[in-house]
């Protein structure tokens, strides 16, 4: 049976785009000293988007002085109650423009309309909201009877979740005390300078919150810049280890939260259809653009044909397409780069001999797609069962007992997430204890909330976000 | 008069005392620089050596019950107890200090076994959490051992430096490969003599003598070192250790203050396991 739907296109009247952002810089947005820019485009169409002020060291230095002296000045001194009253009002302000948050994102990321609506924008407004409680709770947070801020707080966030990222990194940076210059990335600035208007609106005192635009030379000039105290970064691991180097000897201490190449391990004994559901939403979420992505199917041997069909049954129905459309699953690659480093890495399993399979589907003639894709016969050598794709692939792999499951799963520099899917809870808890990665999920995948730590194991990363493990990161005396 | 017998100081990997693989020792001397003894020298292979024993190691002693590690980390109190009198000597020799603050040394580093013996079952109520998800999910997230440490006590203490630094990183389930202090290294081989006959399965702690600045650029290095506690580290050495330890994402920590629940905390990881809540 097929299933045809009308187009059902998200309004963008919501969106009102400046031709030109600058950077927000002591609560106001100012030209970057060059006259350097860059374009963001929309990734589904190729259209321009607006153009985006670059900055430089200097630009970077300004806005590094600006949270210092918030901090020193202001936010420091401020009541923690109070302090916690902003995040409660931006979280509130971005519920209230959550439309307008959902279809910038999707212009500017390429992500379905329905994952901003549903997941992106409402768990970055969660995420201030849950924030916003611990302000003045910061002694029960684990991190000893006198925790205090570390001061200014540099943040480099990456362009697969780019309001979530900030969210993530803002909120509890924030709720601590500290104040902060982020970064957002280079193809998805947009909610950030949205962002940025939500603060003036909840009137967040100037230089709390400064955002600077650019690549990875203004990442750089912030990770270097002298009076940074602390790093909070989400990317791949090559520039987070480059970031560790950075650092080495400046007493900065950093959060990292890097690459993944999660397995996903299916025992015969799973609920196969509700199985099959967990490994479609596990790598075909947001393109596959998501560092948790189970990335490595698991299955145990005896069921991996039965499985396998079902599985291509369903990745049939997804849906490629306009973003923008609510009945659209898999959006556009966020980049030409992106596109080009998924297809070359797709391309070494085809010629180590993996088999490549993909639905029939009509791709758009603009913008940057790929198809759903699952290789079989993947074996742990092969470059798509060891090295982080970030795309809709899905290496398959089998197993025959229990411990060769665990032992494949493990065997990976990366410890960022795994699943579990089995009916007997004694194995999900063997498994689970079993399993070198910082997040497990057992029957279902990729799931997220501000109340849970998220962060990996290994070359994954250090540290946690969200909870109150992620919470004590921005605290010194729970720093580690 | 008879002549007593000294001591022959050596290693301690895979809960055997081999000398130096490369031959080595190198002389350490009393407060008043008179000769006191030869310990190993360790070499680039020895510290391998120590790290292929923790990894090894490291299975059965993250994967053993926190109440059995409470007991052993108990057991090697007693068996300090027991050894007591030749820690204030060698103590009181190296360091110069008297027998009476000597022994207060002793006491400490005893006692701090004991309290994180306590720990061994306890940090997981306390650091772990119940998350309330806002969904029909339950999850828990619960600390976990990192793997291999490697240990660089304080230099300035013989034995209440080195103590601090281990008995946390045992405690949590880890595995360690110690390198003691060069000036004070007398305590560490006695200490592995207690840590020997005291149920404490071979290779969770391995103690290495010799030159820090020799052997501190290879723990970096290693692939198969996960964490590292710098606390006896030089600034340059520790900010070398931190460069090459990128590699693979050391967790790198240096400590001030002892006996915090932190100190063991730097060396866990946080895991985080959901599940559906439905019919």
């Amino acid at each position: 049976m097929t299933f045809e739907y009308s187009p059902a296109p998200e309004s963008t009247a919501i969106v009102d785009i400046s031709a030109q952002y600058g950077l927000f810089i002591n609560g106001k947005f100012v030209a970057a000293k060059g006259s350097k820019t860059f374009n963001t485009i929309n990734p589904a169409t190729e259209k321009v988007l607006s153009k985006i002020a670059y900055a430089q060291a200097s630009d970077v230095d300004k806005a590094v002085v600006a949270a210092r002296s918030a901090y020193t000045k202001v936010w420091s001194k401020m009541a923690p109650q109070e302090r916690g009253k902003y995040l409660f009002r931006i979280a509130r302000i971005m519920q209230e423009r959550a439309r307008e948050f959902a279809v910038l994102e999707t212009m500017d990321n390429g992500k379905p309309i329905r994952e901003t609506r549903d997941i992106d924008v409402p768990l970055a407004a969660a995420h201030f909201f849950y924030h916003a409680g611990w302000a003045d709770k910061l002694k029960y947070a684990g991190a000893g009877d006198n925790p205090r801020p570390h001061g200014v707080v540099g943040q480099i966030i990456p362009w697969n979740f780019p309001l979530l990222m900030l969210a993530w990194k803002v909120a509890p940076a924030l709720a601590t005390g500290n104040t902060v210059v982020l970064k957002p990335a280079e193809t998805t600035p947009l909610t950030a300078l949205l962002f940025a208007e939500v603060c003036q609106q909840a009137g967040l005192p100037a230089g709390v919150v400064n955002i600077v635009t650019g690549d990875g030379a203004t990442g750089s000039a912030l990770v270097n810049h002298p009076d940074i105290d602390k790093i909070a970064f989400t990317g791949s691991t090559g520039v987070g280890k480059g970031i560790a180097r950075a650092i080495a000897g400046t007493g900065k201490s950093a959060t990292l939260e890097l690459g993944g190449k999660g397995a996903n391990i299916v025992f015969d004994d799973s609920p196969i259809d509700q199985t099959v559901e967990g490994i479609v939403s596990g790598i075909f979420f947001n393109q596959g653009h998501v560092c948790c992505a189970g990335s490595r199917l698991l299955v145990q041997e005896n069921v991996h044909d039965e499985l396998i069909e079902k599985l291509k049954r369903r990745i049939s129905q997804i849906r490629v397409g306009d973003p923008l459309d609510k009945n659209t699953d898999l959006g556009a690659i966020n980049s030409a780069a992106q596109l080009a480093r998924i297809k070359e890495i797709s391309s070494s399993g085809d010629a180590e001999g993996a088999h490549r399979w993909s639905p029939e589907c009509t791709l758009p003639e603009k913008g940057f797609w790929y198809p759903p894709t699952i290789f079989t016969g993947v074996t742990q050598a092969n470059r798509i069962a060891q090295e982080e794709i970030f795309g809709p692939v899905l290496s398959v792999l089998t197993f025959r007992t229990p411990q060769e499951a665990i032992d494949k799963a493990n065997n990976t520099p990366y410890g960022l997430s795994a699943g579990v899917w089995t009916e007997k809870g004694s194995r999900i808890l063997w498994a689970a204890k079993q399993l070198k990665a910082g997040v497990i999920w057992a029957n279902t995948f990729n799931k997220f909330d501000p109340a849970s730590p998220f962060g990996g194991y290994k070359e994954s990363g250090w540290g946690r976000e969200g909870g109150r493990h992620g919470l004590a990161a921005y605290l010194k005396g729970g720093e580690k | 008069m008879r002549i007593d017998i000294r001591k022959t100081y050596k290693l301690y990997i895979g809960g055997a005392f081999p000398r130096s693989e490369s031959g080595r020792t190198y002389e350490v001397t009393d407060a008043k620089s008179n000769f006191i003894a030869n310990p190993a020298q360790a070499s680039r292979k020895d510290l391998r050596d120590a790290v292929t024993a923790a990894r090894g190691a490291l299975g059965g002693w993250s994967g053993a019950t926190a109440f059995n590690r409470s007991q052993i980390l108990y057991r090697i109190a007693e068996m300090m107890e027991a050894r007591s009198e030749e820690f204030v000597e060698e103590i009181a020799l190296l360091e110069g200090i008297s027998r009476v603050a000597a022994k207060k040394q002793v006491d400490q580093a005893i006692d701090a076994w004991v309290w994180y013996s306590g720990w061994c079952d306890k940090i997981s109520t306390v650091a772990g959490s119940t998350n309330p998800i806002s969904g029909p999910f339950y999850n828990f997230t619960v600390p976990e051992s990192v793997g291999v440490v490697g240990i660089f006590p304080a230099q300035k203490s013989s034995l209440l430096g080195l103590v601090q630094a281990i008995a946390p990183v045992v405690a949590g389930g880890n595995t360690a490969v110690v390198v003691a202090s060069q000036k004070f290294p007398l305590c560490a081989i006695t200490l592995s003599e207690a840590l020997a006959t005291s149920d404490l399965p071979g290779g969770v702690v391995n103690i290495l003598t010799g030159i820090t600045s020799e052997l501190a650029p290879w723990m970096g290095a290693h692939m198969d070192v996960d964490a590292i506690d710098a606390t006896g580290l030089s600034k340059e050495l520790d900010k070398e250790v931190r460069i090459s330890g990128a590699d693979n994402l050391k967790r790198i920590h240096k400590f001030s203050s002892s006996d915090t629940p932190q100190r063991m905390l730097a060396f866990m990881e946080y895991k985080t396991v959901w599940h559906p809540i439905g019919i």
